[in-house]
């Protein structure tokens, strides 16, 4: 092993951290703040979430990491080396196989187990900041349940474009009682958070963290005539077929054709195997 | 004494205000103040600038915090409510208008959503009720319905006073709290607010205590006036009797009065 | 339904060290259903002060002013204005009206605030304007636009449009044209007959002479010269 203390943090921070999670377990929804730290890689590239990957892990533990569903991404591969490294710990790219998951902004496709944490990374953690740019204000909205603001952006969206367009980052009521911001994962992914494994959230940059305990109660805003959708593109993966997964579009050559794949690169492999 | 008349003095006050009290550091704010508002009553509060008028109507409105006082609404201190209970009063029997639209008005938000928002924060979960009451409301202040998705950033002063006016109507509030409505508007488009208010007022049975320095908007709004002075009121009572008939020295002053015989 | 006594009015100018000017001393004033007082005397004796007091405009120094049961000098405002809407009328010399409101609105306000449907209310407001020969034209347009006679009609039909039992004028017929103001006194006169109380001032003395009961000559209340 390195002369790093395990998992990077020491452990007087991995305990602070762990107090704002079980804080953050036991009122669902609920942002606490903690003492960020600065981490070897600049805000934005999941300094939240390695933070809190980093109070999650034990030595036994197996870490995947996606981003955007991809393990094979910069920011993937430069943070599962990055807790080999420190933490020595086991890594995988198999949904199946990982104790941790720390994802940028998707679900995995295979369903996640009670004995799993999914740790997501959170750019911009309080789902009131674009309406109320008042930090005091939004901390009393909350205390308060004062939420009539979140439909006034979905009412917005559907007066403008005629139907809820906000496709990612989608509000949803936690446990009857807090608004909260999903992180950026697309809107398909709401319906899945609610989950026999424990979801954690860590916005470094924001010093905020949240949590849902396992099957948490989590409900989409919505209008009664506009009910939420889980969306997503009409097509099929190009690789497996498959039409039942979250899809990216891309185009596959220099004459603009433009294909479906699946998002979640792992799935898609498992399928094809 | 007629039915009617003998109906109306058995009415409780819609609000009660006791011995108001506010300073900042040592210097008076607003002191001792105390009146009852009724019903469908509209009662105005002049004085110059630094009179007190606008604290008073900062701590009535909650946006101030109180020395000392009390401000019974439906037999309750407003001032010692939780916090989640008054300002859930805010936000549905009570309407709050600010001089300045862009204050209370979300500039970022269509005139349908401001309008909307108070319904939504009451539950409203039906887009096409809540629109199609926007509309409705947006009829009422004279706005064209059509320009409902228009953000009030292109809208008129006059238009945006109105605007902020229907925000705040809609719950259907019984108290309106105005500071200032008519400030910074072209006379024509005053007389339109007020012609506006007054119909409202009527319709609606609003009790209102709206603050101003304009004597002519009292004169023409206010059942009652109340008249401030460095924290204190100096005189009180019937609108015109208090303009044409002064008591106080300030208040002869204020209104500048020559006196006919 | 009127019954002013001992009534007493100072004015005191603040700006002019609190100089008191003394305008009514012991007034006494009766007036019963269906009755017409006229006040006289000369410019300044008054009239206007006492006219002002009997609606409740004028706070007095002293005494009794008994309109239909509430007295004026120690009612709330909350009472005055209640009285005023339904009971006591009032004809002005001056119009004082939101700039842009129609003079149908104007002259049917009264009846709304009394809670009367808006489109009776407007019905009857028109019916008034028709027999006060204001051209239906200017109806939808604000009074403040208007001539003088124009004006004073609007304000006459203001105050005849609710069958208030009592009713203050002030030169009810001051800038009209004789046929307007023949349809002026038959509006008097039918208030009479149907027993409202009248106060007014008239320097149009022929018009005073025909439906005036009995005149009151305030000059008697003038102050005697008395220490300041």
């Amino acid at each position: 092993m390195s002369d790093y203390n395990f998992a990077y943090l020491d452990e007087p921070t991995k305990k602070m951290i762990r107090r704002a999670i079980l804080k953050g377990l036991a009122v669902p929804g609920y942002q606490v703040p903690f003492a960020s730290r600065e981490m070897p890689m600049p805000y934005g590239w999941g300094t939240g979430g390695v933070q809190v990957t980093a109070a999650c892990l034990t030595p036994e533990d197996t870490l995947k990491v996606i981003d955007q569903g991809a393990d094979d991404t910069t920011n993937a591969v430069s943070i599962r080396s990055f807790f080999a490294k420190v933490a020595g710990v086991a890594t995988t790219t198999r949904t199946g196989e990982a104790s941790v998951i720390q994802t940028r902004h998707r679900i995995p496709e295979t369903p996640l187990r009670s004995d799993q944490i999914l740790v997501y990374q959170v750019p911009i953690p309080e789902p009131l900041r674009f309406l109320e740019p008042r930090e005091t204000e939004t901390r009393r909205m909350h205390a308060l349940e004062e939420y009539g603001l979140m439909h006034i952006k979905l009412y917005e969206d559907i007066a403008r474009h005629g139907a809820i367009a906000t496709a990612y980052a989608y509000p949803a009521l936690v446990n009857g009682r807090h608004v909260f911001d999903p992180s950026p994962i697309p809107r398909f992914d709401n319906p899945r958070l609610e989950s026999p494994a424990i979801q954690l959230f860590g916005a470094g940059r924001e010093q905020r963290i949240y949590a849902l305990p396992p099957f948490t109660r989590v409900q989409s805003l919505d209008f009664d005539d506009h009910p939420f959708e889980a969306s997503k593109a009409d097509g099929a993966c190009a690789l497996c077929g498959a039409t039942h997964t979250y899809l990216d579009e891309i185009v596959a050559d220099d004459q603009g054709t433009r294909r479906f794949q699946c998002s979640d690169t792992d799935y898609c492999m498992e399928r094809r195997a | 004494m007629s039915i009617l008349e003998r109906s109306i003095s058995a009415e409780a006050p819609l609000l009660s205000v006791n011995g108001l009290t506010r300073f900042y550091g040592s210097r008076v704010g607003c002191q001792n103040v105390a009146f009852d508002l009724y019903p469908g009553e509209v009662m105005g509060i002049v004085g110059e600038s630094g009179s007190g008028k606008s604290t008073l109507l900062s701590c009535l409105a909650g946006h101030l915090e109180t020395d000392a006082g009390q401000v019974v609404y439906n037999g309750q201190d407003v001032l010692t409510l939780p916090e989640p209970a008054r300002r859930r009063l805010m936000r549905t029997d009570w309407a709050f208008v600010h001089q300045h639209a862009r204050d209370g008005l979300r500039m970022n938000v269509s005139a349908g959503g401001n309008v909307g928002e108070r319904l939504m924060a009451g539950g409203a979960r039906h887009y096409g009720n809540i629109r199609k009451t926007a509309e409705d409301w947006l009829e009422r202040v004279e706005i064209d319905p059509g320009r409902i998705d228009d953000r009030p950033s292109a809208f008129s002063g006059g238009m945006q006073q109105r605007l902020q006016i229907a925000r705040g109507l809609v719950t259907g509030p019984k108290l309106v709290l105005m500071d200032e409505p008519t400030g910074g508007l072209d006379v024509s488009v005053q007389a339109r607010l007020l012609d506006l208010l007054r119909g409202l007022v009527r319709r609606m049975g609003l009790s209102v205590v709206i603050v101003t320095h304009d004597i002519g908007v009292v004169r023409l709004l206010a059942d009652r006036l109340m008249v401030m002075r460095h924290g204190q009121v100096v005189e009180h009572g019937l609108t015109d009797r208090v303009l044409d008939d002064p008591q106080h020295a300030y208040t002869q002053l204020l209104v500048n009065s020559v006196l006919p015989t | 339904m009127i019954r002013v006594e001992n009534l007493n009015k100072d004015f005191i100018l603040h700006a002019q060290g609190g100089t008191k000017i003394p305008v009514l001393r012991g007034a006494m004033l009766t007036v019963k259903a269906g009755e017409c007082v006229a006040l006289t005397g000369s410019s300044g004796s008054g009239k206007s002060t006492l006219l002002r007091l009997l609606q409740g405009n004028y706070a007095p120094a002293g005494g009794v002013i008994n309109v239909a049961g509430l007295d004026l000098a120690t009612a709330t405002p909350r009472e005055v204005s209640a009285l005023r809407r339904a009971t006591l009328g009032y004809v002005s010399q001056f119009l004082r009206v939101v700039p842009r409101v129609p003079a149908l609105d104007v002259v049917a306000e009264p009846l709304l605030n009394l809670g009367v449907d808006e489109a009776e209310a407007r019905e009857r407001a028109a019916t008034l304007l028709a027999r006060l020969n204001l051209p239906e034209r200017l109806w939808g347009l604000s009074p403040t636009t208007f001539s003088g006679g124009e004006q004073q009609r609007v304000n006459i039909a203001r105050g005849f449009v609710h069958p208030y039992p009592v009713l203050l004028l002030d030169e009810p017929t001051a800038s009209l044209d004789p046929v307007n103001r023949a349809v002026v006194l038959q509006l008097i006169r039918d208030a009479k007959a149907r027993g409202a109380a009248l106060v007014g001032i008239f320097h149009d003395a022929p018009a005073r002479a025909e439906i005036a009961d009995r005149e009151v000559d305030v000059t008697i209340f003038a102050p005697q010269a008395e220490p300041a």
